[in-house]
């Protein structure tokens, strides 16, 4: 694997390799020492375009972890227009001797582009409303570890929330679909994309007739910032219909999972009481992220090209 | 080419420069001929019984030995070594499994895989970690072996064991129990069949090449 770009790029037999690879990792994590030379000598720079805590810290400690050395990058998306400047920012950027570019841009396809013109291999870490491939992958191996090899197939999963804005569905969508599970989507239809031809989901509108149904519950951050808008009406107004509120847990399955890949807004889309329940994967989902990243970056810097 | 590199073919196809046995043809799996069944399963059962003898023997009992497989045929000798221990010593010995692709001096020379994930069951501190793997050839996976143990903790005393010493070392590591010794051509490959992993019934053979 040269670059991780988009999750439709794997076919089900590389996603299985990577989380195969995602588990040898995960127990070098939980070492005393949690570090092995793997990448010794190679150079991870993470050129963020956007604003990110966790996926870039995740990305990092990745890197760290295989002893690979980082550098980083950080632009506002205001000091620097698109196209033109991306380009010199990455050659200046190559011209320094780096093995991979970690790229995070509020334009889809910005990784894309980005390898076309390097020779390094290129991670996409989240482009505009497009991909989060690692973002999908640590979902799938934290579903993989809670339910078991094989227990994808069949499996019931339902996204809520902003599925319009989200990298994080589309990626979702893909992966857990090539993967055998039956996706459906709950938003309000203002937070629905334009157009859901190719998307291999069930569309619903009612969350209360979907839940008691399901195996996984996938919750999508609200941002503030739509809310203020035109396309919600009120906080309140969303938690009342699509927010895993303690009543509307109480009704789901015992053993169903919810799972957000953060940062929550408890009180809106999740009660803080249900973060916190034993159903919830949020915690571990981090943890998973770091192993998934070593994975990524070993399969695409350190195996030789194989991902198993 | 050992028998673990032997397991994954498109691996064994683009070894570096000179330190494995490169065939000339590429498509080395299928030009190489069975030349010699070495150890039969009878004489395997043997090998295993005696060298989980000479362990026991060596470290005056099992009380601190730890066994360590190497992926993928060493967990398994390892395993019936403990099995061995167990009935004529009735010790339990742990068995851990450990992984070395990440302490290989290889990577990026051609494509190294992890096997599956590290388990080391007990706390190696000062015990007796005896390292197990199915052939003993350039001695770099011991080596790669024992920087990954470094990392796990100190055992007192680090020992080897194999099934198959091939000879071709190039470092200064020795083994401290062998199965067999068989001294082979660089051009050949020792080929290990354990049962549990193969779904055969188990065999060593001696595979090179064609004769002309």
């Amino acid at each position: 694997m040269k670059h991780l770009l988009a999750i439709d790029d794997l076919s089900r037999a590389e996603i299985d390799g990577l989380l195969d690879l995602s588990e040898s990792f995960i127990e070098v994590t939980q070492r005393d020492i949690p570090k092995i030379p793997a990448l010794r000598g190679r150079t991870v720079v993470t050129l963020f375009f956007e604003e990110s805590t966790r996926t870039r810290l995740s990305f990092e400690t990745a890197a760290k972890r295989l002893s690979a050395d980082t550098m980083s990058f950080s632009a506002s998306t205001s000091s620097l227009t698109k196209g033109e400047s991306l380009l010199d920012t990455v050659q200046t950027i190559e011209a320094m001797g780096v093995d991979a570019i970690v790229v995070r841009h509020p334009c889809a396809g910005a990784a894309h582009r980005v390898a076309q013109w390097v020779d390094a291999s290129v991670v996409n870490a989240g482009d505009g409303r497009h991909q989060h491939p690692t973002q999908a992958l640590l979902d799938l191996v934290t579903l993989r570890r809670r339910l078991g090899r094989g227990g994808f197939d069949g499996l019931r999963v339902v996204i809520v929330g902003d599925i319009r804005h989200s990298r994080v569905a589309r990626s979702g969508v893909q992966a857990l679909s090539t993967m055998g599970a039956e996706v459906t989507l709950v938003a309000p239809p203002t937070l629905l994309p334009e157009s859901l031809e190719g998307w291999p989901v069930v569309v619903d509108d009612d969350l209360d007739s979907v839940l008691p149904e399901v195996d996984v519950v996938y919750l999508l951050r609200i941002q503030r910032e739509r809310l203020a808008g035109a396309l919600l009406p009120s906080q309140r107004e969303y938690t009342s219909r699509y927010g895993i509120t303690v009543e509307r847990a109480a009704r789901l399955k015992p053993d169903t999972l919810i799972m957000h890949p953060g940062p929550m807004n408890r009180g809106v889309e999740i009660a803080a009481e249900v973060a916190d329940s034993p159903a919830s994967t949020v915690t571990e989902q981090v943890a998973n992220g770091v192993a998934v990243r070593m994975a990524v970056l070993w399969s695409t810097l350190g195996s030789g090209g194989q991902i198993a | 080419m050992n028998a673990r590199d032997a397991a994954k073919p498109e691996q064994a196809a683009t070894p570096e420069g000179g330190r494995f046995f490169v065939p000339e043809h590429g498509e080395g799996e299928r030009s190489l001929v069975c030349r010699a069944q070495v150890l039969d399963a009878d004489d395997m059962r043997r090998a295993h019984t005696r060298i989980a003898h000479e362990i026991v023997e060596r470290n005056h009992g099992a009380d601190d030995v730890v066994l360590i497989g190497l992926y993928t045929r060493g967990v398994a000798v390892a395993r019936r070594l403990a099995e061995a221990i167990e009935r004529f010593e009735g010790a339990a010995v742990p068995v851990g499994v450990l992984d070395v692709a990440f302490y290989r001096d290889d990577i990026g020379l051609r494509p190294v895989q992890p096997l599956g994930p590290t388990e080391i069951p007990v706390d190696i501190g000062g015990r007796v970690v005896v390292l197990v793997d199915d052939v003993f050839f350039t001695g770099r996976t011991i080596r790669a072996a024992l920087d990954a143990l470094t990392e796990l903790g100190r055992p007192r005393t680090v020992q080897v064991a194999v099934l198959v010493d091939r000879g071709h070392r190039e470092l200064p590591i020795r083994a401290d129990f062998v199965g067999k010794n068989l001294p082979t051509k660089l051009a050949e490959d020792v080929r290990v069949r354990l049962e549990e992993i193969d779904g055969e019934v188990d065999g060593i053979e001696i595979w090179g090449p064609a004769e002309p």
